[in-house]
């Protein structure tokens, strides 16, 4: 039965061949009805991420605006600059990648610290400097071991870059890296490819305009993160160019005339308000904080006695002291105290009725019979006490208040401080003590509580030398876009002071001009033969002398001598600049803060020849 | 009942009645050759775009193909009789070279794989492939079918030692292919439905003595299989790129060459392993069903020429060498579309190497040599 087995066999095996056929059907169909779900189904769903996997959507950070002077000196600009960055999310053990990175390309102690620093500060997914300011050599070195690193890459872009770096931080600030704090008073989506954000002066005031608008460009990119090639591009739109009424002439200038004091000297156009000056010294160098400064830096800086990153223009309280009494002569002569021809005899001292306590004039002896030119150009302390005395506490904070005395200018630049203009009602709150009469005759010297800041006093100057129109001071004169050409002037804003007789600013000029041309006037050392200036000395005590106790500059220690202070403006006819100097600790006003002040507007009024520093 | 066979074939060793063209003189089956020459050219359409529009990857996998082809045209030549003479020799050769490379072998990716032979690097796990449902055909077709208790228990020892072997190289996706093979046979040869059970439930039991037994790496493989999602960078990055790159492909794909996944790096191992996601994303459903219908066709064929086998041997050894080939497509496919967990199985004809190139069409050498070395037969 061989044959019959043979066909049974083949038989039998077809039936297996049929049932294998049927389950290899069955199993393709599986694999069709996968195939249905993915690519039908699930089509759309993979498509997106499939789209997310290639597609990046990327920010391109626009341009940021430059900063000019009233000359078109530029001070801040943009530098190509390469630096090594990581991006600490794409890195998966940060320790052993620095330690591999540092046998490439030197990495030092100081790179080590500002990269942890800046790490902690920075946005998720920010990438973080390691190295900054790398050479050409550099950059090559790393590429070659580029592929080594995920999350390591070259970052070429545009770094802020003072050139006059010392002379423009107090006015400019700086740019710094955007940090967690800076993420909450932003539009964060603009600033998504923008490392850096002004973080004061007029970088940050203006920080919208100078910064623009964010555009996008959709690339697709590989597995890798790589970018192979742009899909969609929406360009960003660059920041508007600033140009401010800041002279950096002028600022050269002044900061060479103050030498190794310390202090600040702010110089105003009279006519708009502008700021052509603006001194704080010391200062330091802002490009040491665009690329994040190393604590070593920054404590040196902070712990300097003479307070580098203190901006006094602005935040420096001093009290006016003599400064103030060109308004004080105002106040008699509007509030009908005085006229300009009124006297008073100075014996040296001022005694309020009923009282023993003498207020000491700073000339012992005594000024004799003083009018108000005379009481100005002398600085006769005496008369302006019995003025003080007789406008009383209110008047004074009533009408000084006018000049801006006590509240923020409002100028462009963030941080003022207030000063300082007392009264009852500020004495009963901040003091909860009643005002004493006494506290009158002091303020009316500008001392006491009274306190001003530098930008104040320039200020009231500049509304003295306008008969009363208060500009607000500003330090940017308009805006200009680099793309569309269009210019947006700042126009400036200001209030009038109302006065009874508009002769009463002629008598006041009259006293400050001669301060300086006058024989016996504080200041007539910076007399000028070009053109005439007008203004007024101060003194502002930093340490209080005891009744009937002498004050002997030599032997007092210089950081307790008295502040030098100077106002003026010039030329007397036609004011154009009107200054405010601050010296600290520099002794008298007339000797030391005067001749600043004279630097400054020689500079101004003649650009064109070398500054005559000798007074005279 | 193999002695009247082979008589009867000794008298007719070709059939006179066949067309006399050179496809017949050099046994060819056409259909066959037709469909593995339209997958070949179908996978270096594929491969073109896979390798990153790589030429030189291109030609050097026409040449392993024409290679490959050549192997097949010569076994081909080779009659079944002697392919059944052959069979316990080159079990006895695949087997000792196994042991060989477990002692000698080189390593490489984790894996002994591979015995150097001084001239040629040799896989002998590619050999076993063919030897296994050789030796498995002979040993069955001795004697009735289907096969006593104790011939199928001799046989299951002759499939899984070199499974074990292979298994511990360690290569799982060979391993899987050599005890299909060998599975396939005893199934064909009629065991019963019961041992078919019994053995399923077996292999349920074994699947923890299996883990124990596996690498890191193949454990990680199951574990990723399972949940995929849990490490989209890690482990499962394969096969959430493979199903985005087939789901993103739609009907009709994003075209040839345009596939973003597979151009844009997303994808790994595209040309070799995860091929069939390149074509997925590229040609769409519409590129799978074509794909499927080819290797459809191949396998029709091939079950075609094995019912149409004269002994029980050739039979046997047809259709296990058939179905074997729809294991790999199986295997490739459910493991690219997240079906199957990822065992090292490539796209057969289609992904780019060249050894299980040449094993497999050294198979279906084979099959043309049973389909083509015909006896007259009273039936």
């Amino acid at each position: 039965m061989l044959l019959k087995d043979t066909i049974r066999e083949s038989q039998a095996f077809l039936n297996r061949a049929i049932i294998a056929g049927l389950l290899v059907l069955a199993a393709v169909t599986v694999l069709i009805w996968r195939m249905v779900q993915l690519q039908i189904v699930d089509h759309e769903h993979f498509t997106t991420l499939s789209r997310e996997n290639r597609v990046k959507v990327l920010p391109l950070p626009p341009t940021r605006g430059l900063i000019y002077d009233r000359k078109g000196v530029l001070l801040a600009q943009n530098r190509p600059a390469y630096s090594l960055e990581i991006t600490p999310e794409q890195v998966e053990h940060l320790d052993t990648t620095l330690a591999e990175l540092a046998k490439v390309i030197e990495i030092s102690d100081e790179d080590l610290e500002r990269f942890w620093q800046l790490k902690k500060r920075r946005r998720r997914f920010d990438s973080v400097p390691i190295r900054v300011n790398l050479s050409q050599d550099e950059t090559a070195q790393f590429a070659v071991h580029r592929h080594r690193f995920a999350g390591v890459d070259i970052k070429a872009q545009l770094l802020r870059h003072y050139p006059h770096d010392v002379k423009t931080t107090h006015v400019l600030g700086y740019v710094g890296r955007i940090s967690q704090r800076d993420l909450e008073q932003i539009d964060v989506s603009n600033y998504a490819g923008t490392s850096h954000i002004g973080k004061n002066g007029v970088e940050k005031t203006y920080e919208s305009a100078l910064h623009g608008a964010v555009g996008l460009e959709q690339v697709e990119v590989n597995a890798a993160g790589r970018r192979v090639r742009t899909l969609e591009q929406a360009p960003p739109e660059s920041g508007v160019d600033i140009h401010l009424h800041l002279d950096i002439a002028l600022q050269e200038v002044a900061m060479k005339a103050f030498g190794d004091n310390n202090g600040a000297a702010v110089a105003i156009n009279p006519k708009n308000g502008g700021i052509l000056a603006f001194v704080s010294q010391p200062g330091y160098d802002p490009n040491l904080f665009v690329e994040g400064i190393s604590t070593k830096n920054y404590d040196a800086l902070q712990d300097d006695e003479s307070r580098p990153l203190y901006n006094r223009a602005l935040r420096g309280q001093y009290p006016p002291g003599s400064t103030v009494k060109p308004f004080m002569g105002l106040a008699g002569l509007e509030r009908g105290a005085i006229q300009f021809d009124s006297t008073a005899y100075c014996p040296g001292f001022f005694q309020l009725p009923g009282n023993t306590h003498r207020y000491r004039d700073w000339k012992k002896t005594g000024h004799g019979t003083m009018d108000l030119d005379a009481a100005i150009v002398q600085s006769c302390d005496v008369f302006f006490y019995k003025l003080a005395y007789e406008l009383g506490v209110d008047q004074l904070n009533d009408f000084l208040s006018q000049f801006g005395f006590g509240s923020r200018t409002g100028i462009d630049l963030t941080g003022e401080s207030t000063g300082l203009l007392p009264s009852r009602e500020w004495k009963r709150r901040a003091k909860r003590q009643p005002w004493y009469p006494g506290e009158t005759l002091i303020m009316g010297i500008g001392q006491g509580y009274f306190l001003t800041t530098p930008l104040q006093l320039a200020a009231a100057t500049a509304a003295i030398a306008n008969n009363g129109t208060f500009y607000t001071p500003h330090v940017v004169d308009y805006l200009s876009s680099r793309e569309s050409g269009e210019v947006t002037p700042i126009p400036p804003s200001a209030h009038v002071i109302p006065v009874v007789r508009e002769q009463n600013w002629e008598d006041v000029h009259h006293g400050m001009l001669h301060v300086i041309e006058s024989p016996r006037g504080t200041a007539k050392r910076i007399r000028s033969e070009r053109y005439k200036i007008a203004g007024k000395t101060g003194t502002a005590q930093v340490f209080t002398v005891a009744q009937d106790a002498e004050y002997d500059e030599e032997t007092l220690e210089k950081k307790l001598r008295d502040h030098a202070l100077f106002i003026a403006y010039a030329p007397a006819d036609d004011p154009q600049i009107a200054v405010a100097v601050v010296v600290e600790n520099g002794g008298h006003g007339g000797s030391v803060a005067a001749p600043i002040a004279r630097a400054i507007m020689d500079a101004y009024l003649y650009p064109d020849e070398p500054p005559a520093l000798d007074g005279t | 009942m193999s002695y009247s066979t082979r008589q009867l074939g000794d008298l007719t060793p070709t059939n006179p009645n066949r067309r006399q063209g050179l496809l017949a003189v050099f046994h060819i089956d056409l259909p066959l050759l037709v469909g593995l020459l339209l997958l070949c050219g179908f996978g270096l359409i594929v491969l073109y775009s896979a390798s990153g529009e790589n030429l030189g990857q291109m030609e050097r996998q026409a040449l392993r193909i024409v290679l490959a082809l050549a192997v097949m045209v010569a076994i081909a030549q080779v009659s079944p009789a002697t392919l059944r003479r052959w069979s316990p020799w080159l079990y006895a050769a695949g087997m000792a070279m196994l042991v060989a490379v477990l002692v000698f072998g080189e390593v490489g990716k984790g894996a002994q794989r591979w015995l150097d032979l001084g001239i040629v690097r040799f896989q002998p796990s590619e050999l076993v492939k063919l030897a296994v449902p050789l030796m498995i055909a002979w040993y069955l077709a001795e004697k009735r079918l289907p096969p006593s208790w104790q011939r199928l228990a001799i046989a299951a020892v002759l499939i899984v030692a070199p499974v074990l072997l292979i298994a511990k190289q360690p290569d799982l996706g060979t391993a899987v292919l050599v005890a299909s093979a060998g599975v396939f046979v005893l199934f064909l040869a009629g065991i019963s439905w019961q041992l078919i059970g019994g053995l399923t439930v077996a292999a349920g039991a074994a699947a923890p003595v299996i883990w124990y037994l596996m690498r890191d790496y193949q454990r990680q493989r199951v574990l990723t299989f399972l949940d995929p999602e849990k490490d989209p960078l890690g482990a499962g990055y394969h096969i959430i790129q493979s199903k985005i790159a087939i789901g993103s492909g739609g009907v009709y794909g994003k075209g040839w060459l345009n596939g973003t996944q597979s151009q844009l790096d997303f994808l790994p191992e595209r040309h070799t392993d995860f091929i069939f996601a390149v074509l997925s994303e590229e040609f769409g459903l519409v590129g799978v069903l074509i794909l499927l219908s080819l290797f459809l066709f191949v396998i029709g064929r091939g079950l075609y020429i094995a019912t149409r086998a004269q002994d029980t041997f050739t039979r046997l050894l047809a259709g296990s060498l058939t179905l074997v080939f729809f294991v790999y497509l199986f295997v490739n496919t459910g493991m690219v579309s997240g079906l199957l967990p990822v065992v090292g199985v490539p796209l057969p004809l289609v992904s780019y190497g060249g050894t299980s190139l040449v094993t497999l069409m050294a198979g279906f050498g084979m099959l043309m040599s049973i389909h083509t070395h015909r006896r007259l037969l009273p039936t």
